[in-house]
């Protein structure tokens, strides 16, 4: 985080979309990134604005760096150039880290114990001042999985246990989502519940952005393809 | 934070836990001795306390390699990685601190056994224990910075342990020499253990800001 | 041929947990019953023995120290035989039995080394020696625990359970070397005086009590490995009911 806060401010890069002084809710600004694995040239000059209960769906095919993407906007990964900002309620930027779940590839959770305390350790150490989550017995119930709170996660089949890692966005409220390939695993029934899942988080005012080759059966939400470049940089370091 | 120390000693006492292996391996470790070097009890005697450092000090690195490696497998890791920098060093702390407190600790608590199959008097059981308490946790504050290090190398068990040794050795020095102090008449038992303990808190502030950075780099 | 059948037949019976569970629910108390009684009337007996000339009061511990090492033994043994079951006949319960009799073998394991190091400290002037026999029991408890360990470190514990059988089997060796480490090697440990094969050598004021201690033992070793053995089969009951419930809630996926 502390390398993104820096870039951030050398580059001043928010003016572009957003005035001190603005007020409003909550705003996800890209400008310009440009992201690359080794010397190639994922994608570059990414820019977006979500606001308030936008979502944004990144599309492409394997390799055009969706994941890549996603770590750069959490602060996993620090962009070639360019900047993401979270502009907060009072018009100020606020850390996105504090501010927004991330959910990989893996579902973060441990098969040793159960269910409710994997919840329930997620809930504790991603507090969020931005509001309260769910209690982890209701987070369960959403996504379906009512009584499964005692087992071990371990116990749990694949299906169960991507949304179980869901339920974890639901136990501590934050308002920026970005979901990579949330829907591995699932089934059709399971798509739709997490389709409802994200249209009641934007619909209380949340953002989402999320990286899928699947359709999420949500209306209204904006795309952005990743065409998948594969340039390599001119005098790369190896050039 | 409270909530992270709990979760990492529940996962390390149930069923697929280390909490055991570290102590068995040292219990393993300091009992082939004898068979090396023959039964003799003097010798055993005087050589004790350095046996005893030497395998706490093998048993600790034991388990390292798994500190954020399993972390990183399921995915949790990225999660603690996104934090600010303070918060990440005080995870990266309190990780250490549970690590130390699930195989260091029980390490401690066996140096009495194994002191006696050694055939050390009281005295030299007492400072092997007491320098252990404090030499331990240095082991684990500078492992993580090794275990940090390679948590992106599938087999980083033993790299760890190489990266980790030399930076050990100082703990090793004067923990054993503050163990001697204590049953060899004039040498002074207090300064080499202060020394000691010098280096525990320096490694202790140290380590996590260094495995702090080194995760930082790391995730990609 | 049909001899085999019948006796296979037999054998899966009891072998079926749910009639084992049945079985040992009746013979358990009866079996606790003759444990404590025969505990009482060895200790009473090991108290009312004559005190050595040599050791004086210290030979008490024997009737202590004996009879554990014994079933340190006895409880590999068992575990060796239950291991064999698991490989060849690849039956859980087998597995359950060997299992289960690791804590108690490392429980008796460590009595007798505690109560040995006990009884070296006025005899031999020392808490420990490295001599064979003493060495040979440490590298039992060492592979005691070791088996635990490796118990402990799998989530299935079908999967753990041929593993830990060929384990049992390979460190069996250490058996026969405890046994007679007293006879190969010249020790400080006294040798065998009681399982001799020309009779025992110890006067029968001593053998008796040892002899009610040691069938006292033998009976709480089989009451507690029964005991072990239920929970075990209801715990993996428990473990298999959990899974189905996992698989039962939200239409499985």
């Amino acid at each position: 985080m502390f390398f993104w806060v820096f870039g951030f401010l050398r580059m001043g890069a928010p003016d572009v979309l957003w005035r001190p002084g603005m007020r409003g809710p909550m705003q996800a600004v890209a400008t310009e990134l440009k992201g690359r694995r080794g010397d190639n040239v994922l994608f570059a000059d990414i820019s977006f604005s979500l606001g308030h209960g936008e979502a944004l769906v990144i599309t492409g095919p394997n390799g055009s760096g969706k994941s890549t993407l996603l770590r750069i906007l959490a602060g996993l990964l620090s962009p070639d150039s360019g900047a993401f900002a979270l502009i907060g309620e009072g018009g100020e930027p606020v850390p996105v880290s504090d501010h927004c779940h991330y959910l990989g590839h893996r579902n973060a959770m441990k098969r040793e114990l159960k269910v409710s305390e994997n919840l329930a350790f997620w809930q504790s150490f991603q507090r969020s001042d931005s509001g309260e989550g769910l209690p982890v017995e209701e987070a369960i119930d959403r996504v379906g999985l009512t009584g499964v709170g005692h087992l071990p996660f371990g116990y749990l089949s694949a299906g169960q246990q991507r949304r179980i890692a869901l339920a974890r966005l639901l136990v501590s409220h934050r308002p920026l989502w970005l979901l990579d390939e949330p829907t591995a695993a699932l089934d059709a029934r399971s798509d739709r519940l997490f389709a409802e899942l994200v249209r009641t988080h934007l619909a209380s005012g949340g953002l989402a952005i999320a990286a899928t080759h699947q359709p999420l059966g949500l209306d209204g939400v904006r795309t952005l393809e990743l065409p998948g470049i594969h340039a390599t940089v001119a005098g790369g370091a190896w050039a | 934070m409270m909530a992270l120390l709990v979760r990492d000693l529940a996962i390390a006492t149930r069923s697929g836990g280390a909490a055991m292996l570290g102590v068995l391996f040292f219990l393993a470790v300091v009992a082939v001795i004898p068979f090396g070097i023959g039964p003799d009890l003097n010798l055993l005697g005087r050589i004790g306390p350095a046996i005893l450092w030497i395998g706490a000090l093998l048993a600790s690195l034991l388990g390292l390699d798994r500190l954020f490696q399993a972390d990183r497998e399921d995915g949790s890791l990225d999660m603690l990685v996104m934090q600010d920098w303070f918060s990440l060093i005080f995870t990266v702390f309190v990780k250490s601190l549970a690590h130390w407190l699930a195989t260091g600790l029980p390490l401690v608590l066996a140096a009495p056994l194994l002191g006696l199959l050694m055939n050390m008097g009281a005295a030299a059981t007492g400072a092997v224990m007491l320098t252990l308490l404090v030499g331990t946790p240095a082991i684990s504050f500078i492992g993580a910075v090794g275990a940090a290090v390679a948590v992106v190398l599938p087999r980083g068990g033993l790299l760890v342990s190489i990266l980790i040794l030399p930076l050990a050795i100082p703990i090793l020095i004067f923990g054993v020499s503050a163990a001697y102090a204590a049953v060899t008449d004039p040498d002074p038992f207090w300064p080499p253990f202060m020394i000691l303990s010098a280096i525990a808190l320096f490694f202790a502030a140290l380590g996590p800001v260094a495995a702090a950075a080194a995760l930082k780099g790391a995730s990609d | 041929m049909s001899d085999t059948t019948i006796s296979q037949g037999w054998f899966t019976s009891l072998a079926n947990p749910t009639r084992f569970l049945a079985l040992s629910g009746r013979l358990l108390p009866y079996l606790a019953t003759a444990a404590v009684l025969s505990l009482l009337i060895g200790l009473f007996m090991s108290f009312a023995a004559p005190e050595d000339y040599q050791q004086g009061i210290t030979v008490r511990i024997m009737f202590i120290h004996v009879p554990a090492a014994w079933l340190a033994m006895m409880c590999y043994s068992v575990m060796a035989i239950a291991s064999i079951g698991t490989l060849v006949w690849r039956h859980p319960l087998a597995d359950v039995a060997a299992k289960t009799a690791l804590p108690i073998g490392a429980a008796f394991t460590f009595l007798s080394l505690l109560t040995g190091s006990l009884w070296g400290r006025p005899m031999w002037g020392t808490w420990w020696v490295w001599d064979a026999r003493l060495t040979s029991v440490f590298v039992l408890f060492l592979m005691y625990l070791g088996l635990m360990a490796l118990h402990k470190a799998m989530d299935d514990p079908a999967r753990a359970a041929r593993p830990a059988a060929v384990l049992t089997l390979v460190g069996f060796i250490n058996i026969p070397i405890i046994k007679f480490s007293v006879d190969w090697w010249n020790t400080l440990h006294q040798p065998a005086s009681v399982i001799r094969l020309d009779g025992p050598t110890i006067h029968p004021s001593m053998l008796y009590p040892l002899l009610v201690m040691a069938l006292a033992y033998t009976l709480i070793f089989f009451t507690l490995h029964l005991m072990a053995m239920r929970n075990e089969i209801l715990r993996r009951r428990v473990q298999t009911m959990r899974r189905q419930a996992a698989q039962a809630i939200g239409g499985g996926a």
